[in-house]
């Protein structure tokens, strides 16, 4: 497709093997932080939402959006479409509010947040001083900068670079402090992507938010680092619920990366985000996501639910997002980051690794939606299951009336490893106008035993085989990672299928 | 440096027997050609010695200097040094040939407790190795062996041999589907590749490719044993005559 092409860079797959060697061992992220932490009381009611807004010190608007969205959620259903079980969630058993107690008083810089939380990330290979660094991946002198938003439980520790970013106008900052500080930007954006009313985990994040990222790229403003944020869940029992609101501005751009992880429990964790993206004229944004969620035991005990909207509005026209996504965590995974293409000419892309092993099951996909005119999306999708995992990718492309002469293109392929696992696809297409056209294209395979007996004839292992052969799968996808994703996200790749095989 | 002893094979699937009996010594620095009509076993013999799946050995042994191969993996097969040059190179879509080959070099080196080689030196080492297989850049940087040539292909076996330096190596009908002058150019790879510490086993149909790839002892192998064995001199029996007389000569 023409005009949506895929970047290709040197180098994203050398040294596999090596970042897989350095991060042996099943879930690396398993470990807990021995802080304490102040909790609201368990469960959920009007109380504990305008306690959430009182202790983000919130302006009345904020509070009676919040106080909306829960009246409403309490009426609603959970949906039940996805193929997906799990035992029902009691939603009034868990703490919707945890803060570490040393964050009581709100520090001024990251230099005076509590040394352990600062460890968290530390061990985590997240860089909170202002050093070139990512994900564990060293990166000499002079290599790019990413500024980072660290969420730990309910609340951000901190953001890192705030100064040189506002130098350029960038606003980055949690969204906690982009409401008492940014009121006129949060309240105009909020709500306008993803509607506290639209589905029944929006609602309930929409009531019960804690923290999340905030970024505002003014007009004509290219971005000058990577933005980042990471989310770690530390607290038992305890839900965490963020919000993540991007406003790119007429030509701006922006290259934003998220993190998480979670420490083993039996007892699994609810984790309902929400993302909203606006992208004004000219404007781009690529959001990228290496989801780790703790997945829970071989047995399916334990695990993240992880119940999350993501939405990408381009606005106006010629506006461009790039969503791609590496799913390897979660016990059950429900996300569907999707574009909305209402200016003429503007473009969504959608490149997705889901991996589900043992017990995970996933539903994810993504919807296009066209109503401006030539406007193009594009769906590359690999699915790779494993154990007893089953793996349904679920997209809608649906072409507006309006939408004339617009395009899509989507590839599903789908991997298996084993023969107790699944794959589905489940295509929505929609089209009402005669010019518009939309192409999709599916595959599933299986891992060939001849691919795997000439990589092992070469000297590698059976787990070294099984990587090397899943990332050539997903290649197209690690091609549009950010490069520092690209080798977080091969090592993850071959993590997640360690035991898969033999 | 090869040693097999009294080798039976049968499927695993199924009760069919494919060797009968192999005895075959094989010294340092010697290069042995096995010849043979279809369905004889020689393939079988290769994927048994490198540890591929589907095949029971129901008795005998194979020892690689004295260590018994048949109880190792594949993968520990390789880094013992052996190394098999396929008759059908694999496919591999979206791993780039230099990415493999790397990671099966580094693989075998931390297999045998040594250092990885640097992703500086391992390029210097492949381009000037890939430049007298004639295998340019732009096939290194291709997924292995997608869209490759037939001749493609078995230079890309070579140049993996070049780079692992087995001290086994077994060409599993090599010269099949090459025309002259791509099998002129893989034999001189693997000509370059012959020293005194290195054996070769070639397994193939026809006496051309040892026109090219001169063996010591040249063996004939007929319903899952050798029947016959000698010099390079029966190869050129078997061109002339076929395998008819020697089969009957054996019953």
């Amino acid at each position: 497709m023409d005009g949506v092409e895929l970047e290709v860079r040197d180098g994203v797959d050398r040294e596999t093997i090596e970042t897989v060697q350095a991060m042996s061992g099943k879930y690396k992220h398993g470990w807990e932080t021995d802080v304490e932490m102040d909790y609201a009381p368990k469960g959920l009611s009007e109380d504990i939402v305008r306690l959430i807004s009182a202790k983000n010190e919130e302006p009345q608007w904020m509070l009676d959006w919040r106080l909306a969205a829960y009246h409403r959620w309490v009426k609603m259903e959970e949906p039940t479409w996805a193929m997906v079980s799990y035992p029902k969630i009691d939603y009034q058993d868990q703490y919707y509010y945890a803060k570490p107690k040393s964050m009581a008083v709100k520090p001024k810089s990251l230099d005076e947040v509590d040394p352990k939380l600062l460890a968290t990330y530390a061990k985590l290979g997240i860089p909170l001083k202002e050093q070139a660094l990512l994900a564990g991946v060293e990166a000499p002198e002079g290599e790019r900068k990413v500024a980072v938003d660290a969420v730990f439980d309910s609340v951000s520790l901190g953001t890192t670079f705030k100064k040189e970013l506002a130098k350029a106008g960038v606003i980055f900052c949690s969204i906690s402090e982009a409401v008492r500080e940014h009121p006129e930007l949060v309240k105009k954006y909020i709500g306008s992507v993803v509607p506290p009313t639209d589905n029944f985990f929006a609602t309930l994040n929409s009531a019960v938010f804690s923290d999340g990222s905030f970024v505002y790229i003014p007009p004509g403003v290219k971005c000058p680092m990577e933005l980042s944020t990471y989310f770690r869940i530390n607290a038992e029992n305890t839900g965490q619920f963020e919000r993540t609101l991007i406003v790119c501005d007429r030509g701006a751009y922006v290259s934003y990366l998220e993190g998480c992880t979670a420490p083993k429990r039996d007892i699994p964790q609810l984790h309902a985000a929400v993302v909203e993206i606006v992208i004004l004229e000219d404007a781009e944004v690529k959001y990228s996501t290496v989801q780790n969620w703790y997945p829970g035991d071989e047995n399916g005990v334990g695990g993240i639910y992880n119940f999350v909207t993501k939405r990408a509005d381009c606005r106006e026209a010629r506006a461009k997002v790039m969503w791609t996504q590496v799913e390897t965590g979660s016990a059950i995974t429900w996300k569907y980051p999707s574009c909305i293409l209402r200016g003429d000419d503007s473009q969504g892309e959608f490149y997705s690794i889901a991996i589900a092993n043992n017990a995970q099951q996933a539903d994810t996909g993504t919807k296009m939606i066209h109503l401006g005119k030539r406007t193009k999306s594009r769906i590359v999708s690999k699915g790779i299951s494993a154990g007893r995992a089953q793996n349904t990718y679920r997209g809608l492309v649906s072409m507006h009336p309006r939408a004339t002469d617009s395009r899509n293109y989507t590839q599903c392929d789908s991997l298996l490893i084993g023969d107790k696992c699944g794959a589905h696809t489940v295509p929505y297409i929609e089209v009402k106008n005669n010019s518009s056209r939309v192409e999709h294209e599916a595959t599933t395979s299986k891992v060939d035993e001849d691919q795997l007996f000439y990589c092992r004839s070469r000297g590698m292992d059976e787990e070294e085989a099984v990587a090397l052969v899943v990332n050539g799968f997903c290649k197209d996808v690690l091609q549009a990672l950010p490069m520092e994703f690209a080798m977080e996200a091969q090592a993850l790749v071959a993590i997640s299928l360690e035991g898969s095989v033999g | 440096m090869l040693n097999i002893k009294n080798l039976h094979v049968k499927l695993e699937e199924e009760d069919k027997v494919i060797l009968n009996g192999v005895d075959l010594a094989i010294g340092a620095g010697e290069v042995h050609a096995i010849m043979g009509p279809n369905g004889s076993g020689k393939s079988t013999l290769s994927y048994v010695l490198s540890g591929r799946e589907g095949y029971t050995v129901t008795e005998g042994s194979a020892t690689l200097e004295g260590t018994e191969l048949l109880d190792m993996e594949p993968e520990e097969r390789a880094a013992a040094g052996l190394f098999l040059a396929f008759q059908y190179p694999v496919e591999i879509p979206g791993v780039g040939n230099m990415t493999f080959l790397r990671t099966a070099v580094n693989a075998q080196r931390k297999a045998r407790g040594e250092e990885e080689l640097s992703a500086g030196d391992f390029l210097k080492i492949v381009r000037a190795k890939a430049k007298t297989l004639q295998i340019d850049a732009d096939m290194l940087k291709r997924p292995v062996n997608v869209g490759f040539s037939g001749g493609e292909k078995k230079r890309n076996e070579i140049l993996q041999m070049a780079m692992l330096e087995p001290r086994m190596c077994i060409l599993d009908e090599t010269d099949s589907g090459l025309d002259v002058d791509a099998m002129k150019l893989v034999a001189e790879g693997v000509n370059a590749l012959r020293s005194e510490g290195r054996s070769f086993l070639v397994i193939t149909h026809y006496q051309r490719l040892l026109d090219h790839i001169q063996p010591d002892f040249v063996h004939i192998m007929a319903a899952g044993r050798i029947i016959k064995s000698g010099g390079p001199e029966l190869a050129l029996e078997v061109e002339n005559n076929g395998y008819a007389d020697l089969l009957a000569e054996a019953e």
